[in-house]
């Protein structure tokens, strides 16, 4: 079953210029002022007549009020306040009696309703309908595309065309006239043909509008943040630098890999030096992480620590758990009281515990990142200036590069033998995450509360020392 | 005067789920009620199925019959240091510096297209033709019948072409023949979100290095790669420059770029601040597809395979090819960097896995 989100952002395709738009919108309120806006008149079909048209002509003049009248007025029909009723494929202002019309706010771009492949294949299902053939080359080519994508819902698009079709009919004629024209322009400003020039694409309106200095200057600061990434990481990439003391693969001797255990007591000097390229490195690697929180214990800030990974534990964690998880870390570092209440900004608190109602594995994401941007631009600027680090970068082992010769090298390959297999390690962890909670942090409130209750209890024991 | 308004939005309480949203008028039977559009979707969703499983079935008999003509006897797909072979019918777990095979899984007689390691090393991923991926936790008891503890988590319309653990082993990402990606609980199986947008196959994805947060990328026969937030599932960007299939997508280390590898014999570079392509590596001389591509550790280096039987090593800065790899006798189906960095392991269909450093 598939479940898509109500409110869609489409991206680069679908975002209207709301701003623009919306002074878009004023205007076209103001040329349907009855007094001083667009004059009206009714046109003429065969037999029925239908109100309110207006021509081409008329909707310069109005326009001349902003300069630029025609090309301005093509932009509204472009944007699909204003339809063509006779031309209705081409989206201009012809500045001749040629008649046009308003376009109901329903079908308005700010409308902000996302233009649902759903909707279009209902529309065009409709018209299929109502009569055989009649859809153009692309709009063929398009029903037959969202028939094979949209095959799941088939039955759905059928029923909802068939039934608008039926109410449609009930409508008087002139009024069924204008819903069609309405329609249609809708769809002629959202759907158009491949290759015509609409408004709609941001991604088009790139290449008209972009000067070609800010591209310039993009790619040269893009340029340059590659520049500077590379940089900083070629001496640690084994295809670009020596590997130290050597690349396992290459001398099939494994003190490489000894080294940079994943909880080595003693790290490389190499492996240190990453820790200060970005606060991710220091917390993606666990040997940084645990040098970290050590630090973060001596400041008294080691939960800031234990709930960015109690929340990443909640986001990757399995679905079956994540309520209690996501209760229990509430309690601990969230709740008024909480023994390792953690310091975020009346706002995101707000946000947290009224998420927190209806628990998902999301909720505590702004905590989350309150906290991580804390740590980022705080603690880890101190820990690195901290005796902490230094005395882990002092003992920072760097080895030296290997010399093996070729009998050395045979040997090596001759005594490969296998690694440590991961499940161990993962028991190991276990093991020591077990200790580690054993050994947590010391809850002051609790002690406190112990304090004072040994002290009401206190008298009465020494008075019956006393008595005896 | 404005035309007349023969429909209006409306917001308000929904008439199937009470939820109070914007709603959409739609007709059930032959009345008119509103629906928010969540509903909608799922009442759309539900209508169709007897119609659908026809459907369905003419489609994969359709892609079958492609797939066997194309696929040859033996697929090969790499995960870094210690490997996972998927070749019919078993998939193999190698430590590829003793050259031990560590773990055999038979397998059922399907066609395996995707596997992955999870990020503890406990468990892996695989899927295929079968339409569903699976996973299967690793034991060190070597007599342990691991195809018996296998267990079924994705289950897509199409074939799986790649799956890929999130940060932990209890969540996998997997995209599929059938046009969309997916977010999977491994205890439950229980889909958790999908990614719809792609108009064709999506043939590969791959997830954001971890300290960028929750977005991945996906690559498929569209032409396009798209950007996703795993949240919400939005596609957050999309970029269409190339002109055949996407057959791989990878992220740039820093994970504000990634490279996509396609049929029309060029990998291309694209930038997610500045939106937008930004390199193209291509040579006259190489006509055939690129079928897969990976950074190394610093991110200067491309490696791509191509069906021309070699690895070409691009400089991603300079957009030059450094080198070329020869040894293969067949076309190469994927390349992977070892996650320190320090080897890259190549699968063929020649049938053998090489280790380059």
């Amino acid at each position: 079953m598939t479940i898509r989100n109500v409110l869609r952002d489409h991206g680069q395709r679908y975002r209207p210029r709301m701003a623009c738009l919306k002074k878009v919108e004023k205007v076209v309120l103001e040329m349907q002022d009855p007094t001083t806006g667009v004059k009206l008149q009714p046109q003429r079909l065969v037999i029925t007549t239908i109100p309110h048209a207006i021509t081409g002509e008329d909707i310069v003049q109005i326009c001349l009020f902003y300069s630029e009248a025609r090309s301005f007025g093509s932009m509204l029909v472009a944007l699909g306040y204003i339809y063509p009723i006779q031309d209705h494929k081409r989206l201009v202002v012809k500045p001749d009696a040629s008649l046009y019309r308003f376009q109901t706010p329903y079908f308005w771009p700010t409308q902000q309703w996302p233009v649902e492949d759903t909707d279009y294949a209902i529309y065009l299902a409709k018209r299929n309908i109502r009569k055989k053939g009649i859809l153009e080359l692309h709009e063929q080519e398009q029903y037959n595309h969202l028939h094979k994508w949209m095959n799941h819902k088939w039955d759905f698009i059928v029923m909802q065309a068939k039934e608008q079709y039926r109410a449609a009919k009930e409508r008087k004629k002139p009024d069924r006239v204008v819903f069609d024209c309405q329609e249609r322009a809708y769809w002629v400003v959202h759907r158009p043909p491949v290759r015509t020039h609409t408004c709609m694409f941001p991604s088009l309106q790139k290449t008209f509008t972009f000067p070609s200095v800010w591209s310039m200057v993009t790619c040269f600061s893009l340029h340059c943040r590659l520049v500077k990434y590379c940089a900083t990481y070629k001496g640690h990439d084994p295809f670009l630098s020596k590997c130290l003391p050597s690349n396992p693969w290459l001398t099939d001797d494994v003190t490489y890999w000894a080294l940079n255990m994943p909880n080595v007591e003693i790290p490389t000097k190499m492996r240190v030096e990453r820790w200060t390229f970005s606060f991710g490195e220091l917390l993606s690697d666990p040997r940084g992480r645990d040098d970290f929180r050590l630090f973060l214990k001596k400041e008294f800030s080691g939960e800031n620590l234990a709930f960015w990974e109690g929340c990443e534990d909640l986001k990757w964690g399995t679905a079956a758990t994540m309520k209690e998880k996501a209760e229990q870390i509430y309690k601990t570092f969230l709740a008024r009281g909480a023994p390792r209440w953690i310091n975020i900004d009346g706002k995101t608190m707000e946000i947290t515990v009224k998420g927190l109602k209806h628990p998902h594995r999301y909720v505590l994401d702004a905590a989350q990142t309150h906290i991580y941007m804390l740590m980022k631009k705080d603690s880890y600027g101190r820990y690195l200036k901290s005796p902490v680090f230094k005395e882990t970068t002092k003992k920072a082992v760097c080895p030296e590069e290997h010399k093996f010769s070729d009998s050395q090298l045979e040997q090596n390959a001759r005594n490969r033998r296998p690694s440590l297999s991961p499940i161990i390690i993962r028991q190991q962890e276990q093991e020591q995450k077990a200790k580690m909670a054993a050994s947590a942090p010391v809850d002051i409130t609790q002690v406190m509360s112990k304090l004072s209750q040994q002290g009401k209890e206190a008298p009465p024991r020494r008075t019956s020392v006393k008595n005896d | 005067m404005c035309d007349q308004t023969f429909v209006a939005a409306t917001f308000g309480p929904c008439d199937s789920c009470s939820k109070p949203s914007p709603l959409m008028n739609i007709y059930i039977k032959n009345e008119a009620t509103n629906y928010c559009s969540l509903c909608v979707e799922m009442m759309a969703c539900q209508g169709l199925q007897k119609g659908e499983t026809l459907e369905s079935l003419k489609r994969e008999s359709e892609t079958l019959k492609k797939k066997l003509e194309e696929e040859r006897n033996k697929l090969n797909d790499v995960e870094c240091n210690v490997s996972v072979i998927l070749c019919w019918p078993i998939l193999i777990v190698w430590d590829a510096f003793t050259l031990n095979k560590e773990h055999g899984v038979p397998l059922p007689c399907t066609w395996v297209l995707a596997c992955a390691y999870a990020p503890s090393g406990c468990a892996i991923a695989c899927g295929g033709l079968d339409n569903k991926c699976s996973v299967i936790p690793l034991s060190l008891d070597k007599n342990e019948n691991l195809a018996a503890k296998k267990k079924s988590v994705a289950m897509h319309t199409n074939y799986v072409s790649g799956c890929s653990f999130t940060n932990s082993d209890m969540q996998l990402l997997t995209s599929s023949g059938d046009g969309t990606c997916a977010l999977w609980d491994v205890e439950s199986g229980q889909l958790l979100q999908s990614f719809h947008g792609h108009t064709a196959d999506v043939l590969s994805l791959d997830l954001a290095p971890s300290e960028t947060g929750n977005t991945f990328v996906s690559g498929g026969c569209d032409m396009k790669a798209n950007v996703w937030d795993m949240r919400s599932g939005q596609n957050i960007q999309s970029f269409e420059s190339h002109e055949s299939d996407i057959n791989c997508v990878k992220y740039y280390p820093s994970g504000d770029a990634f490279a996509s590898a396609s049929d029309d014999a060029t990998c291309r570079f694209y930038d997610l601040r500045a939106d937008r392509e930004v390199a193209v590596y291509q040579k006259d001389s190489i006509i055939f597809g690129a079928s897969t591509c990976d950074f190394s550790l610093s991110g200067r280096l491309l490696f791509a395979g191509y069906n021309d039987y070699a690895i070409n090593v691009w400089d991603v800065l300079k957009g030059t090819r450094a080198t070329i790899l020869f040894g293969h006798e067949n076309r190469v189906s994927r390349v992977r960097v070892s996650p320190d960095g320090t080897a890259l392991c190549s699968a063929s269909w020649d049938s053998t896995l090489r280790v380059w450093a």
